[in-house]
């Protein structure tokens, strides 16, 4: 009797979260579909997000904050992973055993802060750093990418340090037995074995970083315009929608939903085949 | 057992809370006036404990919220024509005056110190002008040093009924300006925040940068804004004084329920950017209306201290009986 309420409890979570994705697909389907059959596919290719002076129809495409998405979290993730593998690799092999607990806290905790925290931060102290070194304005493209890659390095380091250690030490004594040096028990051992979880990590933050909203609205100067360098403004899907939301009406609205459910497809793209594709052919 | 007790009691006392707040009336919209009506609200209920919930949300959420009479009134920054009154079934009037500053971040140059003629005012923020150092604003400001760096403007990042007003004033300077409450802007370096704080956040992080805010912004946070030329050609400083001045000359009738937007007023003394906040009404609810009509009435009578505190500027009497009229001509007085 026990068993089978269990049983039929944990079908009911692991069903419920299945419906919830088809459910949240189908809601944003359904209400992007005034600007989808006003814009159709021309809605990927458009720079114009202008509402008319009533608010009841006007111009709308998703091309800039396409970009700024996909540009952002490109910048984050090219910073983020050498990084956070570095620190795997250090707290795993290299560190002596009395620092890796001090370093692995204060890694989880960095995870634990919420990202207003990142976006404040980010704004009143980074921001002025970068405008003095690299130049621009200081909110822009590069200070949105490299905030977001300090906010995803926790996770990703800290799953690549949890799939690192459970490489079987039987392996790395061989493997020095045989006269590997660290680097190479590192590289052919280390990295072969927990290469799934690896790719978690990475995977897991891409995710993250691809819907980020709040520090990104802070820093990434929320401007309808192509970026031409890397410090120049401009905004990505989760910012537009939220600094829009409240204010918009009809089509507006619905050429929303349309962004989020590129979003939504882009995330869902990216995760698939990053998964099928690498762990896949990692079995 | 203690902890049962706890429970019990707090979930007791969220539902009583929640009775209560059902007789409230509820507003939302407009965030310009937001500080004000806050202070309203808490004065009104010390006086007469009724209990109103404004939310400032923004003026385009105050006018969707209204026309699907989710809300008892709503704020807006925007006026409605009349057709779109109708249409809406909404009675609407003005309650109180408010001001728009350029508040700026100029290393050396204090507040009040730069002086922005109209035409730099329009060169600034369409790109004609791209430096500080642009003749069109050195003219004006021969004892300052002005830095031969990038103008970064910053405007605001969502609709705004601030900006619905400002670019009312670029629109009299620059007729090909379009009155918008969120335009494509022109201008060569662009930064966008969201609401007052989040374009006052920026102002103070971007340097060389300048930006439109509400008025009392900058009071809260002690940022440098410009003088303004006028109508008159008269430079302008952001004071109390002279936005009273400037709303002398706003001209309000109840026949087309105050439809005005007062911006860019006459007179030698008038701070030239100014703009009237409104309420809106459902015409069918009238018990409800009265109750609103009696705080707007309260605030209109005991209110003006804080408007002024907060600086803002209350309504000229002979406006605010004209409001009462037309209040008792809809009878929802």
């Amino acid at each position: 009797m026990g068993a089978n309420l269990f049983r039929n409890l944990s079908f009911f979570s692991a069903t419920l979260s299945f419906f919830l994705l088809v459910g949240i697909f189908a809601v944003l389907f359904t209400y992007a579909q005034q600007s989808m059959q006003e814009f159709g596919f021309d809605f990927l290719l458009t720079e114009e997000w202008e509402a008319d002076e009533d608010d009841e129809g006007g111009i709308f495409g998703g091309y800039i904050p396409i970009i700024g998405t996909l540009l952002s979290t490109l910048i984050a993730m090219t910073i983020a992973t050498p990084l956070a593998m570095g620190i795997a690799i250090f707290l795993t092999e290299i560190a002596h055993d009395k620092i890796v607990k001090p370093f692995s806290i204060a890694i989880e905790l960095l995870a634990a802060i919420p990202s207003i925290i990142y976006g404040m931060w980010g704004l009143f102290y980074f921001a002025p750093i970068v405008q003095l070194t690299i130049g621009g304005n200081g909110v822009g493209l590069l200070t949105a990418g490299i905030v977001l890659a300090i906010m995803v390095i926790p996770y990703m380091a800290a799953i690549t340090r949890d799939s690192m250690n459970t490489t079987p030490d039987v392996l790395k004594e061989s493997a020095y037995a045989m006269g590997a040096t660290k680097f190479e028990v590192i590289k052919d051992v280390v990295m072969p074995y927990s290469k799934g979880g690896i790719i978690g990590s990475i995977i897991l933050s891409l995710g993250r970083a691809l819907g980020e909203t709040m520090a990104v609205a802070f820093l990434i100067g929320s401007i309808m315009s192509i970026p031409k360098s890397i410090t120049d403004p401009t905004t990505s899907i989760p910012v537009l929608l939220a600094n829009n939301f409240a204010e918009a009406q009809d089509l507006e609205i619905s050429s929303m939903y349309y962004l989020a459910l590129i979003l939504f497809v882009v995330s869902f793209a990216i995760i698939s085949v990053a998964k099928f594709y690498f762990l896949g052919r990692n079995k | 057992m203690t902890l049962r007790t706890i429970l019990t009691a707090t979930v007791a006392a969220s539902v009583a809370f929640t009775a209560v707040n059902a007789a409230d009336l509820k507003g939302r919209g407009a965030s310009f006036p937001g500080p004000v009506y806050k202070a309203w609200t808490s004065e009104y209920f010390a006086a007469t404990g009724h209990k109103v919930n404004y939310t400032p949300t923004g003026s385009g959420d105050g006018i969707k919220s209204i026309k699907k009479r989710m809300v008892d009134f709503a704020g807006s920054d925007k006026p409605l024509k009349a057709d779109k009154l109708v249409k809406a079934k909404l009675y609407m009037f003005p309650s109180v005056i408010g001001s728009i500053v350029l508040s700026y971040n100029i290393e050396g140059v204090k507040d009040g110190e730069l002086k922005l003629s109209r035409a730099a005012v329009d060169a600034i923020f369409t790109g004609k002008a791209t430096h500080w150092d642009d003749a069109l604003i050195t003219k004006n400001n021969a004892g300052l040093k002005l830095p031969h760096e990038p103008i970064t403007t910053v405007v605001r990042a969502d609709k705004s009924g601030t900006t619905f007003n400002f670019t009312y004033f670029l629109n009299k300077i620059n007729p090909d300006f379009k009155v918008s409450k969120k335009p494509t802007w022109k201008a060569s370096k662009v930064i966008a925040g969201k609401s007052n704080s989040g374009v006052s956040a920026n102002i103070q992080q971007i340097k060389n940068s300048i930006g439109y805010i509400e008025y009392s912004y900058k009071i809260k946070l002690g940022l440098p804004a410009a003088q303004i030329e006028n109508k008159e050609g008269l430079f302008i400083n952001p004071t109390v004084a002279s936005f009273q001045d400037a709303a002398k000359y706003a001209t309000w009738t109840a026949d087309n329920d105050f439809y005005a937007v007062i911006g860019d007023p006459a007179g030698a003394t008038s701070y030239p950017i100014v703009a009237a906040t409104f309420i809106l009404l459902p015409t069918e609810k009238t018990e409800m209306n009265k109750k609103v009509t009696a705080f707007i009435d309260w605030a209109y009578t005991h209110g003006d201290k804080a408007a002024t505190e907060l600086g803002y500027v209350p309504l000229p009497a002979s406006t605010k009986d004209e409001i009462r009229k037309y209040w008792e001509a809809k009878k929802i007085k």
